[in-house]
């Protein structure tokens, strides 16, 4: 057994009362990819910030090569060569490529070192088929792209162990692909790689091992992913069975939210092209698509946010005729958008109030333009009992819920008013396995008791879990409808392409 | 070794906290200066005091200097609440001023006249307003740059108003013709200037609380300031809040002048607001947006100005040191800010 890269012992830290890391071990061998998993809150961002030096830990120690180390900065982990890839990413878009990679290295005789740092680029592509442009500006560069040059970033600085918080969260399928071939071209060269996610499938087919932390405990660790199920991982995080959705047989009923010829007009990304759908009572429509092909515009124009240029939009047999978002919630339309805490919340606000932001004008919460700040505390109240929504309380600031709380909170407010009609994008993103599993719940109840829904996902386990017909999306066209019994995931990959299918 | 880390949740405390030790902290740093024009540090300090609140008289003053102030605080506070960089006051304030000694000058009964030059001062401050806020709202145009700039556009046109048009015939001064005696502001206290204005700003800062706190159309300003996307989701008009803020901002500036042609000067002429408009943005920032937390802020920066007065004339320290404590007021409130979102932690030696 090779000397590990890097050796974490017995680490804790403590926020306040809150342990988010208790005596937490684990090391990384040359050639390893591990995987990080646990759900939100389970203290894996904690973890990998004390090995970053963005936080000291209060007990424990960090060894590498097999020598203690101190790690107090970021700056110290990068010298040990400790490289990490955030969820967000950490680039200067107006400067290019060979620019950001030379942002805080020492220059040459106070000059940028632009020929050394290309030829050590032209290695790093070589090497571990890394290819970047050098002088590409990298506002003009892909998602993808970005995080690759993340990526190269750490290791134009010799990093040696890469972390990845959540690398595949913002890439479209397509690209994940490019980047597991990178990670293991990475890790064939002798490096080791800390790949933290919560997506099952993209763990058991990357990992080399997986440890799995609970309620900041090491809770677990798969020696071979490959050989687990994506059952067997996932109740190791959650810590106790899950039994997955299932989705009964309903009738349905009349049609609560149609959308005839509806055309957009192009000012806001793609637009919609003479899109008809119906969605009835007691049914799920999942709409499939790589995302940009007119998901936000059909999310719009149902959300009132964006009046259709041509066609008719209906809801609950009702024509819509002045699009705001106030007439489609008055006539039975509940709204969950793609973007928790930039369209839905009100990260800086209470909690409270960002449930009742839209209704706030409306009996209980304001009487006479004057708010009611005992009915809206109270209307939180229940919410947060009803979902077992994990706060401290309706005064809480938003922005302090995890994911999965954020998306119950939004749940919360829309289902209270019982709609007819359920539009949501990405129900599941950034949710834990627990989180997820308790949306599904919901929709499927929902779905029972005669709501009809349409789901915007672009993750297609899911549309095939929940819809009951799936409409794909390509360039603002619906290319297919299908019934979810009649369709693979390769089907729907082809129809996601741009393959045209025939209507079910 | 220090670093700043993130912080989780912000003590309540903090609200109170922060604006004293701001306030504490410029007094040190000022302090210095004090020093160097050669005087007593504490007793200059005293002296101030003394001047701001020795009796009753100063207290008033103090008071009639903060009247004003509240108004543009206020005017800021809104705007900033709704994100809407307003930092043309001074102008509103100009504008208000113009528009208020305009109507008073019109033989009226006493109290329609005074509520005759309210509302117009108010309007004119308020139409100064829509200026940035229609610039914005449709060419997207800089409302921190137009605002800033349309205040020397409404100062050279008052200024061209009282050398020209409104120029006193008889002594040739660059003052307006006066109000009339009957739009006068009423004075509560005999002896001092104790007005009608300054009542109405007291009273009015609780009001705006009330009216930013507890209103469907205060939580529309605060919902669009903090997050426009989720106002516009959720139905409201952020273009129309932004409209309506601005009047209610220019309007409570423009109130600001009001108070002081119809309580202090009668008229209006060029030195008729030593950047009382610019004063509102310090405190604003010192009450941290919140309307209740302005009256203090202005008392204080009124209390500078009084104090500063006193003192240069007791000790020779130039009366400018009260711009400079103003100045340092509001960065050291920036940079108090900072501890909002940030706490300092102390680390061991690096090894």
């Amino acid at each position: 057994m090779p000397l590990p890269i890097i050796e974490m012992r017995a680490i804790s830290k403590r926020f306040g009362a809150f342990v988010a890391n208790d005596n937490v071990s684990l090391s990384v061998a040359p050639g390893e990819i591990l995987g990080l998993l646990g759900e939100n809150g389970a203290g894996k961002t904690t973890l990998m910030n004390i090995l970053f030096g963005v936080y000291a830990s209060d007990n424990g120690s960090i060894q590498i090569d097999g020598k203690p180390a101190q790690i107090r900065t970021s700056a110290d982990a990068l010298s040990h060569g400790i490289g990490m890839v955030h969820q967000h990413f950490h680039l200067a878009p107006r400067l290019t490529v060979i620019e950001n990679l030379l942002v805080g290295t020492p220059g040459k005789n106070g000059q940028l070192d632009l020929a050394g740092a290309k030829a050590k680029l032209k290695y790093i592509e070589r090497d571990f088929g890394l290819k970047l442009n050098p002088d590409t500006i990298v506002a003009s560069l892909a998602v993808g792209e970005q995080q690759r040059l993340e990526i190269i970033k750490a290791l134009f600085r010799d990093a040696r162990l890469l972390i990845l918080d959540e690398p595949t969260a913002v890439l479209a399928p397509s690209d994940v692909d490019g980047l597991f071939s990178a990670l293991r071209a990475i890790a064939a060269k002798g490096l080791g790689i800390i790949f933290i996610s919560h997506k099952l499938n993209e763990v058991r087919a990357l990992t080399t091992r997986c440890v799995v932390l609970r309620h900041g405990r090491l809770a677990g660790e798969v020696p071979r992913p490959a050989a687990a199920s994506a059952k067997q991982i996932a109740e190791l995080m959650c810590g106790h069975e899950i039994v997955p959705p299932s989705r009964s047989s309903t009738k349905l009923g009349k049609p609560v939210l149609q959308l005839e010829n509806i055309s957009t007009s192009a000012s806001t990304g793609t637009s919609l092209k003479n899109v008809s759908l119906a969605v009835h009572s007691g049914e799920i429509v999942g709409i499939a698509g790589v995302s940009g092909n007119g998901q936000k515009a059909l999310a719009d124009v149902i959300s009132g946010l964006l009046a259709p240029k041509a066609g008719m939009l209906k809801i609950n047999g009702l024509t819509v005729s002045d699009s705001s978002p106030r007439t489609v919630q008055a006539m039975g339309l509940g709204r969950i958008p793609e973007d928790r805490l930039a369209a839905g919340l009100v990260s800086n606000m209470s909690l409270a109030h960002s449930i009742a932001l839209p209704r706030i004008s409306q009996a209980p919460f304001s009487k006479c333009g004057l708010l009611q700040p005992g009915a809206i505390v109270e209307f939180a109240k229940d919410q947060i009992k009803e979902y077992g929504i994990k706060c401290q309380g309706p005064d809480v600031r938003t922005g302090t819920l995890s994911g999965g709380n954020l998306q119950k909170a939004l749940l919360a407010r829309e289902l209270a008013f019982h709609p007819k009609v359920l539009i949501v994008s990405q129900p599941t993103r950034g949710l834990d396995v627990g989180a997820a599993q308790f949306v599904y719940e919901k929709f499927l109840s929902l779905r029972a008791s005669g709501c009809g829904l349409l789901v915007i996902s672009e993750d297609l386990e899911e549309l095939l879990t929940l819809s009951d017909r799936i409409a794909v999306l390509y360039e603002g066209e619906i290319v297919g409808l299908v019934k979810s019994e009649d369709v693979t995931v390769s089907k729907l990959g082809l129809l996601m392409n741009g393959a045209r299918g025939q209507a079910v | 070794m220090i670093r700043l880390e993130a912080r989780n949740s912000t003590p309540a405390w903090f609200n109170l906290a922060l604006p004293v030790a701001a306030v504490v902290v410029t007094l040190v740093l000022c302090s210095s200066l004090i020093a160097l024009a050669g005087a007593s540090v504490l007793s200059s300090y005293a002296i101030m005091a003394a001047a701001a609140f020795g009796d009753l008289y100063s207290v008033t003053e103090t008071l009639v200097r903060a009247a004003p102030m509240i108004f543009t605080g206020l005017a800021v506070a809104v705007a900033f609440r709704a994100k809407f960089w307003n930092i043309g006051a001074e102008g509103q304030l100009l504008a208000g001023a113009v528009a208020g000694c305009a109507i008073g000058s019109i033989a009226m009964p006493g109290p329609i006249g005074m509520v005759a030059m309210a509302i117009a001062g108010a309007m004119a401050g308020g139409v100064t307003a829509l200026v940035p806020a229609l610039l914005r709202v449709k060419l997207k145009v800089d409302d921190v740059v137009s605002s800033l700039l349309l205040n020397s556009v409404i100062f050279f046109a008052l200024m061209a108003l009282i050398e020209g048009p409104w120029k006193d015939s008889l002594s040739g001064y660059p003052i307006s013709p006066p109000i009339q005696d009957s739009a006068i502001f009423p004075v509560f206290i005999p002896g001092t200037r104790l007005h009608l204005g300054v009542l109405i700003a007291f009273l009015m800062a609780p009001f705006i609380w009330f009216v930013i706190s507890r209103t469907v159309f205060g939580f529309s300003i605060r919902v669009t300031g903090e997050n426009p996307e989720a106002a516009r989701y959720s139905g409201i008009n952020i273009d129309r809040v932004l409209i309506s803020t601005a009047l209610l901002s220019g309007g409570l500036a423009g109130l600001a002048g009001v108070c002081q042609v119809g309580g202090l000067h009668y008229q209006v002429m060029a030195e008729i607001s030593p950047g009382y408009g610019y004063s509102g943005i310090v405190i604003a920032m010192l009450a941290r947006l919140n309307p209740l937390g302005v009256v203090p802020a202005a008392i204080f920066l009124g209390a500078v100005m009084t104090g500063a007065d006193a003192m240069s004339r007791a000790t020779g320290v130039p009366a400018f040191l009260s711009d400079v404590i103003q100045g340092t007021a509001l960065l050291s409130m920036l940079a108090a800010l900072l501890f909002m979102n940030y706490r300092l932690r102390f680390l061991g030696k690096p090894a």
